[in-house]
């Protein structure tokens, strides 16, 4: 599905992702977890085309992604849900979410998004600006998911959100998953949110993978300690 | 108010307030123009008022051509050549996005001069084609000629034309922003570019559009201004200022605020005009907008989220 080889991300002349490799199956749901500043972000950025690659690959199903813009990217079949969601703040709910209708060329919401989402639906018609954070999170991914993507990127989206909500947006992930054939990788800080969705874990330090586990398989003490300063 | 009777005073309230109504019009078009495209990509565009200058002789050509080769047709050219006015001056936005402008996106003070050099080169053809005299196109019959209400008010015919076609063409604008999906991707990118793009916008394509549709309106500016006034080559630079004016004292990202400062604008000049002199009113209305820009430096809207 998702093939990253050999990637390399400088901001000017100082380099922050050292030729990452990432390789994530159909139905996949991959976690990488790591410290403030250790690349996620900027990866992530990387990946959806903000950002510029120094050098590697970016394949999904075969189709190289690097030269290519932000806007063909996600035609391509890649969602991106930044860090701290970046919704449209005076444009309404409804159409925050019809900006990712674009290359999905879909006329209506799909009532799947607001069955999935059901407080957009009541929120529809006022500014994103005005929703709190965790209704922001879930409108930023609802947003992503009209696109249509095989592969949706989510960025810390429990970041600055309280932990009730962030069970629910555990369950809404794991939904999803159900729902559509999807590649989600997520970047995370949160171990708990982490082992509730995830099939396999990845570690970054320094712009560089350093531990990789199934979620069977891990040991949670040990990532703990990756995570900890 | 030395010497005027309680009627004429009336009068002179009714026609100068109606002149006051076909400045906010014309300066309505531009500022439209100008208020989209900067709001969409920051740009300052210092050649606008050559865009209007081009819908002008637009007009003006059209009008000569149907003069000399179909003179029976003279009655309808002006709406031809209104649609013409738009196409032309939205064609050489497009072009100028395309070649320059796209450019310079990242350097606003560049974008600055270099509009400025276009408006100085446009300004030199316009010269060099048309010649330094002011021109004036024949405009047809309907356009000629006053509704007199009372024996002491004239409203003129192409007052109210203007009028017409600048509610028409907001109501357009006002569709295509709020309704349709283009504007749809316009207020994305004017938002938040980066992201824009990566729900899939694109977002330069949105950008070349917007410069090309600003400049149309701009040029169904100069064909409206046209029925008003006759068009020199520095035409455009004398109503870029006010239409600066109007731009920021509305605030940038509204509309409404465009049509509210347009009108207040349009209305005390004309309406002081009469009673001091011209540059009289232009320092009145300039200290106002300042003192009121220093309370409100958002302009007169803006638009209220958490941020």
């Amino acid at each position: 599905m998702l093939e990253v080889s050999g990637l390399h991300v400088s901001y000017g002349q100082s380099e922050v992702i050292h030729g990452v490799d990432i390789t994530v199956k159909k139905n996949e749901t991959l976690a990488i977890m790591g410290r403030n500043g250790m690349g996620k972000t900027t990866l992530f950025k990387s990946l959806i085309g903000v950002l510029p690659t120094t050098d590697g690959s970016i394949k999904i199903d075969g189709e190289e992604l690097t030269g290519k813009e932000s806007f063909q990217r996600v035609a391509s079949g890649i969602a991106y849900v930044p860090q701290g969601r970046m919704i449209f703040p005076s444009l309404t709910v409804q159409e925050n979410i019809e900006t990712g209708m674009e290359v999905s060329r879909m006329k209506r919401i799909p009532d799947e998004i607001f069955a999935l989402f059901p407080v957009l639906h009541e929120m529809r018609h006022r500014k994103g600006g005005n929703l709190s954070g965790g209704q922001q999170q879930q409108l930023a991914i609802a947003r992503a998911l009209v696109t249509n993507p095989k592969v949706l990127l989510l960025d810390e989206p429990t970041e600055g959100i309280q932990p009730s909500i962030i069970k629910d947006i555990a369950n809404i992930l794991n939904e999803i998953r159900k729902l559509r054939d999807i590649t989600i990788i997520v970047s995370e800080q949160v171990l708990s949110f982490t082992m509730a969705i995830a099939d396999r874990i990845i570690v970054i330090d320094k712009g560089k993978f350093i531990h990789e586990d199934l979620r069977e398989n891990v040991d949670t003490d040990k990532i703990s300690k990756y995570l900890s300063v | 108010m030395g010497g005027f009777s309680y009627e004429e005073l009336q009068a002179i309230l009714v026609m100068q307030g109606f002149a006051g109504l076909s400045l906010f019009s014309v300066l309505l078009l531009m500022a439209l123009g100008l208020a989209i495209i900067f709001g969409q990509m920051g740009v300052i565009n210092m050649a606008h008022g050559e865009f209007m200058a081009v819908g002008a002789y637009t007009t003006y050509m059209l009008s000569t051509i149907t003069e000399t080769y179909v003179p029976g047709f003279m009655n309808y050219y002006f709406v031809f050549s209104i649609i013409a006015a738009f196409l032309v001056a939205g064609v050489i936005g497009y072009f100028l996005e395309f070649s320059l402008i796209r450019h310079l996106y990242k350097r606003p003070l560049d974008t600055l001069l270099a509009t400025w050099g276009v408006s100085l080169i446009m300004q030199q053809i316009f010269r060099s084609v048309f010649g330094a005299r002011e021109v004036s196109p024949t405009l047809p019959e309907w356009l000629m000629g006053s509704y007199q209400p009372t024996d002491t008010i004239d409203i003129p015919l192409n007052g109210l034309f203007v009028l017409g076609l600048t509610a028409f063409v907001t109501g357009a604008v006002f569709y295509l922003m709020f309704k349709s999906r283009w504007g749809l991707r316009v207020r994305a990118t004017t938002q938040n570019r980066l992201m824009s793009g990566a729900v899939g916008i694109n977002t330069k394509m949105v950008d070349r559009l917007t410069f090309a549709l600003g400049c149309g309106i701009a040029g169904i500016a100069g064909a409206a201004f046209t029925t008003i006034a006759s068009t020199g080559p520095t035409t455009g630079s004398l109503y870029i200022v006010d239409t600066f004016m109007v731009v920021v004292f509305g605030g940038a990202a509204s509309l409404f605020g465009t049509i509210a400062s347009a009108f207040s604008i349009a209305q005390a000049q004309s309406i002081m005009e009469f009673f001091l002199s011209g540059s009289m009113a232009k320092v009145l209305t300039l200290l106002t907008i300042v003192v009121i820009l220093m309370l409100r430096p958002e302009g007169l809207f803006s638009i209220k989220i958490r941020k």
